[in-house]
């Protein structure tokens, strides 16, 4: 701890600051363009200069590189600092005259026109080195470097020739305090271009889920494409978000791991996945950034997302209308034949909040309008005698990217359909077409299903015990199914699906003790002949040789662990096993039951 | 009709888990399919005893079909394993004893597949018409 006067004012500061740091946390304002937090102090601009009078070095020092002493003694604005920044931001001006940052600098210490004579009028590059040391302490590219000195000084790659040792992180881009660097991928994208993706490497998936935590993109995160790249050498990139979390949260050392668990129920709630739009050719998804899923517009106008919760199309305006179509891809031959249940809702929902938050008109297209849980039909009716939402009876058709007019970007998007009530087609030109996609089993639902011995129904979601009896239960004991992996369901739905399935889990947990079924195989053992032919057989090991019994040693079937498949009783030689309820003598009277009737 | 008004006997053994219910849905649908197969429940083809076939086939039957879970569906891990590799022995002594190893056919038809029950349902009859009656069958008529 050492106290310090800054302006006639005491401070306290910790060994190992600097005056800048020390006058930022007092709140004293010390002007600086080549000072960041993240980076080595660099005293390259020279505008933080304070003057010291007391107590260390005296005269004019750059702040940011200056530790603190004991009995120190700074003056921030004294007039031999101002005259010397006076210089410094004429300099400055005069070498890039129509950067604001500096404009704006100069301006508040009365320097209005550049004082010496400039010939580049277009230089926007201060030589503050942000993008050097970012390159060489941050990303450890290596890349970007300072070349010739004096006023030939310039900032960029050896040669300045194009390099491989870039990775394209953009790192430069963003810590260039006036927009002087421009990263241009040539390859490899840096962020997957994705319509309301996330924009960083780092990022929350989900608002509002608990725990609300953030997560790092591996593939786009500087450290992790460094350490990938080059093999292990470098481990240490980058590291920003490590240096500013003030709860030292960030490890990067986290790995994936894999949990074994024995359980003894298991509730099945692998969900769903979103049919991807563009597989049907007339809805155009992909060929405009307005054509957008119902996914993505709630990605638009959630608070936590881009727009900050405002509903804009790709131009960043307000709509003026807006098409929703339902039912693309379900309840279409062309696609899925069965409905996915909870679009009509949402897409009402996102009807009402395009009303809600912009003046846009809307239109639906609907087949049906499937409005059947408890209070939908009313929001229904209110959104359209209370909100003006239009409804066109009728699946949207077709929608069609018109060629941008009078300055646009993108072009209009045209909804074709059919007025089934009027009976007659309608056309709609609008700024966003929300596409109320199908959902459908994940890609994986094929290995979930065979590694708990599920069947999966025709629309490819997994099969219950019984549709209407059993419908949390599955023909494996102690293997449960929650929610929309059952079949599509809204959330309301889905709950209660759930929280059945966690009730049956439960009851089986808490009987302690499992019922089995009577119909078990077992051994006459005065029959068997000790062969063993059944014990390789048996898939649950519930057959075992007991080798005390005779001199033979015969085969026991564990009645607790047997299921009754009945294998072993097939495959007995000497007839001794007997698969209960599905006995030799049952099934054989079976059969020539049949041929005691003449055909 | 044809081959002379020939009506197949058929008999299935069908695994309770999967063309069981299959073959359950396919009646509830009313898909239509001859009604030529008679039909066996197990709770696995596992069951089927090498045996059942042949006393199935020695009491007059046409044909016989198995019909369980895909390989690696099994509600027992591996029993339609087991039957398969029973069917697949069987099939030579079959042609040996003069009945022919088309007679015996083994199908993968999960729950799911209820309109794959009528397709072999129909398949098969279609193929033991074709065949025409079981040798064993026209030394009984013949008795």
């Amino acid at each position: 701890m050492a106290t310090l006067i800054i302006d006639r004012q005491e401070v306290h500061a910790e060994e190992g600051q600097t005056i800048l740091e020390v006058a930022k946390e007092n709140g004293i304002e010390i002007p600086t363009l080549c000072y960041h937090p993240l980076l080595e102090p660099y005293g390259a601009c020279r505008l933080c200069v304070v003057e010291i009078v007391a107590g260390g070095r005296l005269g004019l020092q750059t702040a940011c590189t200056y530790p603190i002493e004991e009995g120190l003694e700074v003056l921030t604005r004294s007039p031999s600092v101002i005259e010397a920044r006076k210089v410094v931001l004429g300099l400055l001006l005069s070498r890039t005259p129509n950067v604001e940052l500096i404009q704006d600098l100069a301006r508040e210490y009365g320097i209005t026109e550049p004082p010496f004579p400039t010939d580049t009028p277009d230089e926007r590059c201060i030589l503050c080195g942000h993008c050097v040391r970012t390159c060489h302490e941050l990303v450890k590219a290596y890349v970007l470097n300072f070349s010739e000195r004096g006023i030939e000084r310039r900032v960029g790659p050896p040669f300045l020739e194009k390099t491989r040792d870039c990775i394209g992180c953009g790192a430069c881009t963003i810590m260039c305090p006036t927009g002087a660097i421009e990263t241009v991928l040539e390859k490899e994208a840096v962020y997957k271009a994705k319509p309301l993706g996330p924009t960083s490497a780092i990022w929350v998936p989900s608002m509002q889920a608990i725990p609300n935590v953030p997560v790092i993109d591996t593939d786009v995160c500087i450290r992790f494409r460094q350490n990938d790249r080059t093999e292990g050498e470098i481990v240490d990139a980058c590291g920003a978000c490590q240096m500013v979390c003030e709860a030292d949260a960030i490890n990067f050392d986290q790995q994936d791991e894999i949990l074994e668990l024995d359980v003894g129920t298991v509730i099945v709630a692998t969900g769903f996945e979103m049919w991807d739009p563009a597989q049907l050719s007339q809805y155009s998804y992909g060929k405009s950034p307005n054509i957008i899923t119902g996914l993505e517009f709630e990605r638009l106008s959630n608070a936590g997302g881009i727009t900050a919760g405002e509903i804009l199309t790709a131009e960043e305006k307000k709509p003026e209308a807006v098409a929703i179509i339902h039912c693309v891809g379900s309840r279409d031959h062309n696609a899925h034949e069965y409905c996915s249940r909870f679009c009509c809702m949402y897409s009402l929902k996102q009807a009402h909040l395009v009303r809600d938050k912009t003046d846009a008109q809307v239109y639906e297209f609907y087949m049906d309008m499937r409005t059947f849980g408890s209070g939908y039909e009313e929001f229904y009716e209110r959104v359209q005698k209370e909100e003006g939402i239009l409804m066109v009876r009728g699946r949207g058709a077709e929608v069609s990217v018109l060629e941008p007019q009078n300055g646009q970007k993108y072009g209009k998007l045209r909804v074709k359909g059919e007025d089934a009530d009027l009976g007659r087609p309608v056309r709609v030109d609008v700024d966003m077409v929300v596409l109320s996609s199908a959902i459908e089993a994940p890609h994986d639902a094929d290995e979930i299903a065979s590694m708990f011995g599920l069947s999966r129904k025709p629309d490819g979601f997994f099969a219950e015990a019984h549709p209407k009896m059993r419908p949390v239960e599955t023909n494996t004991d102690g293997v449960f199914l929650a929610g929309v992996t059952q079949g599509p369901k809204d959330v309301p739905d889905t709950v209660a699906h759930a929280g059945a399935a966690a009730s049956m889990a439960l009851a089986l947990m808490d009987k302690g003790e499992v019922t089995i079924s009577p119909q078990t195989a077992v051994v006459d053992e005065i029959l068997c002949a000790g062969c063993k032919t059944c014990i390789s057989l048996c898939p649950y090991t519930a057959i075992s040789f007991i080798e005390e019994i005779d001199e033979k040693g015969v085969a026991r079937v564990n009645e607790a662990l047997c299921k009754g498949c009945g294998t072993c009783a097939a495959a007995c030689p000497s007839g001794a096993i007997t698969a209960r309820h599905f006995t030799d003598q049952q099934i054989l009277a079976q059969i020539e039951g049949l041929f005691r009737v003449p055909a | 009709m044809s081959n002379n008004g020939f009506e197949p006997r058929i008999v299935a053994f069908m695994c309770n888990w999967c063309t069981y219910a299959a073959a359950d849905t396919a009646g509830v649908s009313r898909m239509q399919q001859p009604p030529n197969v008679d039909v066996v429940r197990v709770m696995c083809t596992g069951r089927v005893d090498p045996a059942f076939i042949l006393k199935t086939l020695a009491l007059g039957a046409d044909g016989v079909l198995v019909s369980g879970c895909h390989p690696g569906q099994c509600h027992y891990e591996k029993g339609n394993l087991n039957a398969r590799r029973r069917v697949t022995a069987l099939k030579p002594f079959l042609d040996a004893v003069g009945i022919g190893q088309d007679r015996l056919r083994l199908e993968w038809i999960a729950a799911s597949e209820a309109p794959k029950v009528a397709e072999v349902v129909a398949e098969f009859t279609e193929t033991i018409k074709r065949l025409g009656p079981s040798p064993f069958r026209r030394r009984q008529d013949e008795d």
